[in-house]
């Protein structure tokens, strides 16, 4: 089986994640009686994964390189702290270009958070753990100061779409629309590969599964726009009418967004390989001149603004500021990171597998309060899928070295 | 009269008349122990105390622990070696101050155990009562919603306080439980008091009950915000919802009718009546001779320690103004938003 998937050109290791991940949602429907695949949880999902997924893929960058980022639960609150100032207590909530004022001090502050953090690690020398430690207290202190601990609420309207909730989705149309540019592109990016393999001569996989490899993709695009405008809004329609489907949730777009980004980034852009090259070997790769010290500022400085990015997400949907918001988030970024298959060697994780990660770990804590699971047994379960899904990667790639 | 007789005259009738404050000259120290002065919230309860020694004639002292149980310690010794008569202690934690504690009894200086629990029967234990906190909240969402489909939303798991809330709304909705006129249909702590989490953890029970929700008894104002957030979510504002604290955004809640009640600790009462106490008992009052405080046996240690309660203020649509003329919050702030036809009295 094994074999036969690599000769055919899947990703073994990404191809079994995502049958553990339809496992778990099966045993979860099983579980609810069917409430978990319903297209309102599934849009429920959609958005709560999306704020540990997109600091998960700034954390495989960041330990593909060697580092690890305690703080950015911290970072997240201080940026939404930031945020909501700027919004209440600042400029006003409903003054024009407020909320776009807010975004742009907020992501500011998370560069500098990534700049400050970076510096320490990379042009003083000290250990990534020991400086984000730090950070993880200087930056929930400073989330508290921003306004002695109140919350700040509310957020303006139109800021609080990006949230996801009451107008945070772009509807069918644009959905389907989106669905299929996006199909439109997979097929086409598989053709023009394949040209250009054969105009190389390159090993190329059988043309079967290259077109399995678009089909699928192509119906799970598809097939998750199908749901999102099954989910009725219920917040469109006036008393009686039938309301409107949902379509795709804004932050889902802004994940996308990123994820895209940072995969073409990984591949094909000098910045990306200087990160995967240098953690695959940092002194062969300071040999051979990269600037290393530079990429591991600059892959902290993506780390901030990914967690000023969540914290956009998190105080949009939550309608106002707190500065206890993103607790615990570091532990569930890293372990989704970890989950998708990046390795604390270095120099190995993906995008697509953290962001599977995220809905992994967001799949059980969801499922779980639909079945009534305490808030101790959810962490317990969750812990125990981290270290399962290490070790089946171990065994699986172990048995791949023999 | 001559002159020397005048003023022999005026320091008697200054003598009889402040016969009552008589410390009032010699000023007593009453040193104050805070377990970690970092937290916003205790500089209203400085003031207060300040406030109430200044008029009781006493001297105010302080030393801050910083969180650490061993500074704390060493920070009442301190304050012993300066001469305090009374202390009131903010504990770090409950039993860890006891070698403290001992010092002080042993020195014959009475203790207030402030906010927080001392594991002792030799203090008097002054704080709100959180149980009520539990009952307040419970009432005034069953006062808006006599049946129906429940949720409990409570607060930390790691925190004592959100057993006593809980267990304080149980109380309350007993009844109507055992009836079957009302049905709990979801129930969920949130970790850290987080309203994100509480947010999350709504989302879903709404979702398992298809918006079959009736009512929320949450258990503080975050976890209130994120309630309402996935609330506002479903088109459903308006659920009843109930919260503490007297957080602005929730004040700012309830005068929109998004909130149901905030129940409010004033920490200034707290900190005037520590202030008293310990002015008073600073004065030579015997602690058995505090009329005011009641046996209580509620501790994990079930000890009899002499307690006072101090009752909160659920603040609700009718008593809005409750917390504008304390000063707790400005009219601006808590009427922001509000619109003028569904204006409560408070913002009219």
């Amino acid at each position: 089986m094994r074999a036969w998937l690599e000769q055919a050109g899947f990703d073994t290791r990404f191809t079994s994640l995502v049958a553990a991940l339809a496992l778990i949602w099966v045993a979860l429907a099983v579980a609810t009686d069917g409430v978990f695949l319903s297209p309102r949880n599934l849009y429920n999902l959609s958005i709560q994964t999306c704020v540990t997924a997109i600091m998960a893929c700034g954390m495989v960058y960041l330990i593909v390189a060697r580092q690890i980022d305690l703080s950015v639960g911290s970072q997240m609150a201080f940026a939404g702290m930031l945020i909501a100032w700027t919004q209440v207590t600042w400029l006003g909530a409903e003054t024009p270009f407020a909320a776009a004022a807010s975004i742009a001090i907020g992501l500011a502050a998370g560069l500098l958070m990534g700049a400050f953090q970076g510096w320490w690690a990379a042009y003083r020398g000290l250990p990534a753990f020991v400086v984000t430690l730090a950070g993880y207290l200087i930056f929930r202190g400073a989330a508290f100061l921003v306004a002695d601990g109140q919350t700040l609420a509310p957020l303006s309207n139109g800021y609080q779409g990006i949230g996801g909730g009451v107008a945070g989705s772009i509807g069918p149309a644009w959905s389907w629309a989106l669905g299929v540019a996006a199909c439109a592109w997979v097929v086409a990016q598989s053709v023009h590969a394949r040209r250009s393999r054969a105009r190389y001569n390159a090993a190329m996989a059988p043309a079967w599964a290259d077109a399995l490899k678009a089909a699928v993709t192509c119906a799970a695009v598809l097939g998750f726009v199908a749901v999102m405008n099954a989910y009725p809004d219920p917040t469109s329609a006036a008393e009686g009418a039938t309301p409107e489907g949902k379509g795709i949730g804004v932050p889902v777009l802004i994940l996308l967004a990123v994820a895209v980004a940072l995969t073409i980034v990984a591949r094909r852009m000098r910045f990306g390989r200087h990160v995967f090259a240098y953690g695959g070997n940092p002194e062969a790769a300071f040999l051979s001149g990269l600037p290393t010290k530079r990429v591991v500022l600059q892959v902290f400085m993506l780390m901030g603004a990914l967690s000023a990015i969540a914290a956009v997400i998190t105080t949009a949907r939550l309608g106002s500021g707190t500065h206890s918001i993103g607790q615990m988030a570091e532990l569930y970024v890293i372990a989704a990171a970890v989950i998708g298959g990046t390795s604390f060697a270095g120099g190995v994780g993906t995008i697509p597998g953290a962001i599977v990660g995220a809905i992994l770990i967001q799949s059980l804590d969801n499922g779980m309060v639909l079945m009534d699971v305490s808030s101790a047994k959810r962490q317990i379960a969750i812990g125990l899928i981290l270290i399962g899904a290490v070790w089946l990667d171990l065994v699986w790639t172990r048995k791949g070295a023999r | 009269m001559d002159r020397r007789q005048r003023v022999a005259g005026a320091l008697l009738v200054a003598a009889v008349l402040c016969a009552p404050c008589a410390a009032h000259a010699k000023g007593e120290l009453v040193g104050v122990s805070w377990s970690n002065f970092q937290e916003e919230r205790w500089k209203r309860d400085e003031a207060a105390i300040k406030a109430a020694l200044e008029a009781a004639g006493a001297k105010y002292v302080s030393a801050d622990a910083q969180g650490s149980n061993e500074k704390q310690l060493a920070d009442v010794e301190a304050l012993i070696t300066k001469g305090a008569r009374a202390l009131i202690i903010l504990a770090q934690d409950a039993s860890a101050i006891l070698p403290a504690v001992a010092k002080a009894k042993a020195a014959r200086i009475p203790v207030v155990a402030y906010d927080r629990l001392i594991q002792d029967p030799g203090v008097l234990y002054l704080t709100f009562d959180n149980v009520e906190v539990g009952r307040m909240q419970a009432r005034a969402v069953l006062a808006a919603r006599p049946r129906g489909n429940y949720v409990f939303i409570k607060g930390s798991p790691t925190d004592p306080n959100a057993d006593f809330l809980n267990g304080g709304q149980r109380e309350v909705l007993k009844g109507a439980i055992d009836k079957g006129e009302i049905r709990i249909v979801g129930e969920q702590y949130t970790e850290g008091w987080s309203p994100e989490v509480a947010q999350k953890n709504m989302d879903q029970i709404l979702t398992k009950n298809a918006n079959k929700v009736d009512a929320v008894v949450a258990s503080n104002d975050g976890t209130a915000g994120g309630v309402v957030a996935a609330l506002r979510a479903q088109n459903m504002v308006g659920v009843p919802v109930s919260g503490q604290d007297g957080d602005i955004a929730a004040l700012n809640r309830v005068a929109k009718g998004e909130q149901t009640v905030s129940v409010w600790k004033d920490a200034r009462e707290l900190g005037k009546s520590a202030g008293t106490f310990a002015a008073r008992m600073a004065q030579g009052t015997k602690l058995a001779d505090v009329k005011e405080a009641q046996a209580w046996t509620g501790g994990s240690k079930k000890l009899s320690i002499p307690a006072v309660f101090l009752k909160p203020i659920p603040v609700t649509q009718e008593n809005l103004k409750v917390v504008i003329d304390a000063g707790w919050a400005t009219k601006a702030q808590v009427c922001a938003g509000v619109a003028p036809a569904k204006a409560p009295a408070a913002c009219k």
